[in-house]
């Protein structure tokens, strides 16, 4: 024990290295000082701003805007990812039709904006909702939600699609060889051999997509969905109090950062077999 | 057939100048959106790669924030935030008066930060591709840090930024729809008040669907040209 002591007490560790005030530096230490600054003045503005009133009563819209944000993701992921199935075996086809069809389907939903889409949708049926009332669908695209769901299943579908048939294709043709060599069918060599290897490539572009997804969909509260976005907006039309802006964006930025950091455990934990 | 051409013709009776202005609008936002954006990624990039701890922490900051709000919130509160802010400011030093913030600027700067802050991710992988060898290199034959960077990093790092740049590109000109929210007369805009005073609302969305849909077949054309020309040092290897 004492050795030990005695040991490191006479060590002579060699000086520090000189840390010269680099432009580097400088601008380092400027740049983070503006951001405590700016930290700083956030924090005291919605401290100072901060008024119980106000947020009884406008408190539980946020956590009613949160739900509905998270709920028509969420349910638009599920819808697009059926969706994108077919469209990503599309776009393997060895068949020219059905591969451009696929392609056609991705290239009209992947090169136009998403609000282009919903507006079409939302506003663009709205015109035929006689036709729509006669075939008995104006029900569904009455209800700006319903538009907003179905606008996004269809984009993300685009995108999945595009993922999901790049991660396949990136699984070397060997693999399908060998599998075919013991004689396994092409079916379960997919499921068994390709399609686990395929989602692993496909993982952080999933989550990728899924930000993207949450962060999209703040532009539904522009077709009056009470959303976080449209239940900011909202309140910011009865106070013209910024803070309904800067809280939502709080909000925004907490799930966007909970949702980065859980994928980022779950992609490590899932290729933990792959680290050397 | 005949409605719908007069529907989009010239003129009092047609929509087609109004739309084409918003074209107009849409094309030059991105464009004047993209040396800003670029520039500034740049910089944020090089600081990510620093060895300075505090720059890299400021930066990853920035991109943090701007990578984490959507779009259409980082508008609105640059928008509707300079307002109050400068109104607050000047409130402040005395003088009262009502501004309005130039709505093409507010949309330049948001799409601008969020842009760069996506393109600092594609510079960062770029430059780490980039053996540093290539640095000592040049470092070697007496160049300084500044033409080093200049004449043996910059063209290499062009050419392997250029695939997720251009990615980039596409996603910026999509993200411009977003301004006809702030009133901006973009392809969005224009064709919404077509839409609205004619009643012809699927027509003119779709108009501006496939607009938005030729702009980026005609970006996927110019880009394929650059990336011929980046790549034009190695044919044949």
């Amino acid at each position: 024990m004492s050795d030990v002591a005695l040991r490191t007490a006479t060590i002579e560790r060699p000086p520090d290295p000189p840390r010269p005030w680099t432009g580097g530096r400088i601008a380092g230490y400027f740049s983070v000082i503006v951001w405590g600054l700016l930290g700083a003045g956030f924090v005291w503005f919605l401290v100072t701003a901060w008024d119980p009133e106000l947020v009884a009563k406008y408190g539980p819209r946020y956590w009613e805007g949160l739900k509905v944000t998270l709920s028509l993701v969420l349910s638009s992921l599920v819808a697009g990812s059926i969706l994108s199935l077919p469209v990503a075996l599309g776009r393997l086809s060895e068949n020219r039709f059905v591969a451009a069809l696929a392609y056609g389907y991705i290239y009209l939903f992947r090169g136009t904006p998403l609000l282009a889409q919903v507006f079409l949708i939302y506003y663009g049926l709205g015109q035929f909702s006689k036709e729509l009332k006669a075939i008995g669908l104006w029900g569904f695209f009455r209800d700006a939600w319903n538009c907003g769901f179905l606008a996004f299943s269809l984009n993300t579908a685009a995108y999945q699609a595009e993922i999901l048939a790049g991660a396949i294709r990136s699984v070397p043709k060997g693999q399908w060889e060998g599998a075919a060599a013991l004689g396994l069918q092409r079916f379960f060599a997919f499921r068994k051999i390709i399609l686990p290897q395929a989602l692993i490539v496909a993982l952080r572009p999933y989550g990728n997509e899924i930000i993207l997804m949450i962060k999209g969909s703040a532009i539904v509260a522009i077709i009056t969905v009470y959303d976080l976005m449209g239940q900011a907006r909202w309140v910011f039309s009865k106070t013209f109090d910024f803070q309904a802006y800067l809280w939502a964006a709080v909000f925004y930025l907490i799930v966007v950062e909970a949702l980065r950091n859980i994928w980022n455990w779950i992609e490590a934990r899932l290729t933990r077999h792959l680290k050397r | 057939m005949d409605s719908v051409l007069e529907l989009l013709s010239f003129g009092p009776d047609g929509w087609g100048d109004e739309i084409a202005s918003g074209v107009f609008v849409t094309v030059t936002l991105a464009l004047a959106t993209l040396p800003f954006g670029l520039a500034l990624g740049f910089f944020v990039a090089l600081a990510k790669q620093s060895e300075e701890p505090s720059l890299r922490l400021a930066a990853n900051i920035y991109t943090t924030i701007f990578r984490g709000l959507p779009e259409l919130m980082t508008l609105f509160l640059i928008y509707f935030g300079a307002q109050i802010g400068l109104r607050q400011f000047l409130l402040f030093i005395g003088v009262e008066t009502a501004i309005e913030i130039n709505s093409f600027l507010a949309g330049m700067l948001a799409l601008g930060v969020v842009f760069s802050s996506y393109a600092s991710e594609v510079f960062l992988s770029a430059f780490r591709a980039i053996p540093k060898g290539q640095y000592e290199g040049g470092f070697a034959v007496g160049l300084t840090w500044g033409q080093t960077m200049r004449k043996v990093v910059l063209p290499q790092l062009i050419r392997l930024a250029l695939p997720g740049l251009s990615n980039l590109w596409l996603v910026l000109l999509k993200d411009t729809a977003l301004v006809s929210t702030i009133a901006l007369s973009d392809i969005l805009r224009q064709t919404g008040i077509a839409a609205r005073v004619t009643k012809q609302a699927f027509f003119f969305y779709g108009t501006a669907f496939l607009l938005y849909l030729v702009l980026a077949i005609i970006s996927g054309i110019v880009i394929s040209r650059i990336e011929r020309y980046g790549n034009r040092g190695l044919a044949g290897r």
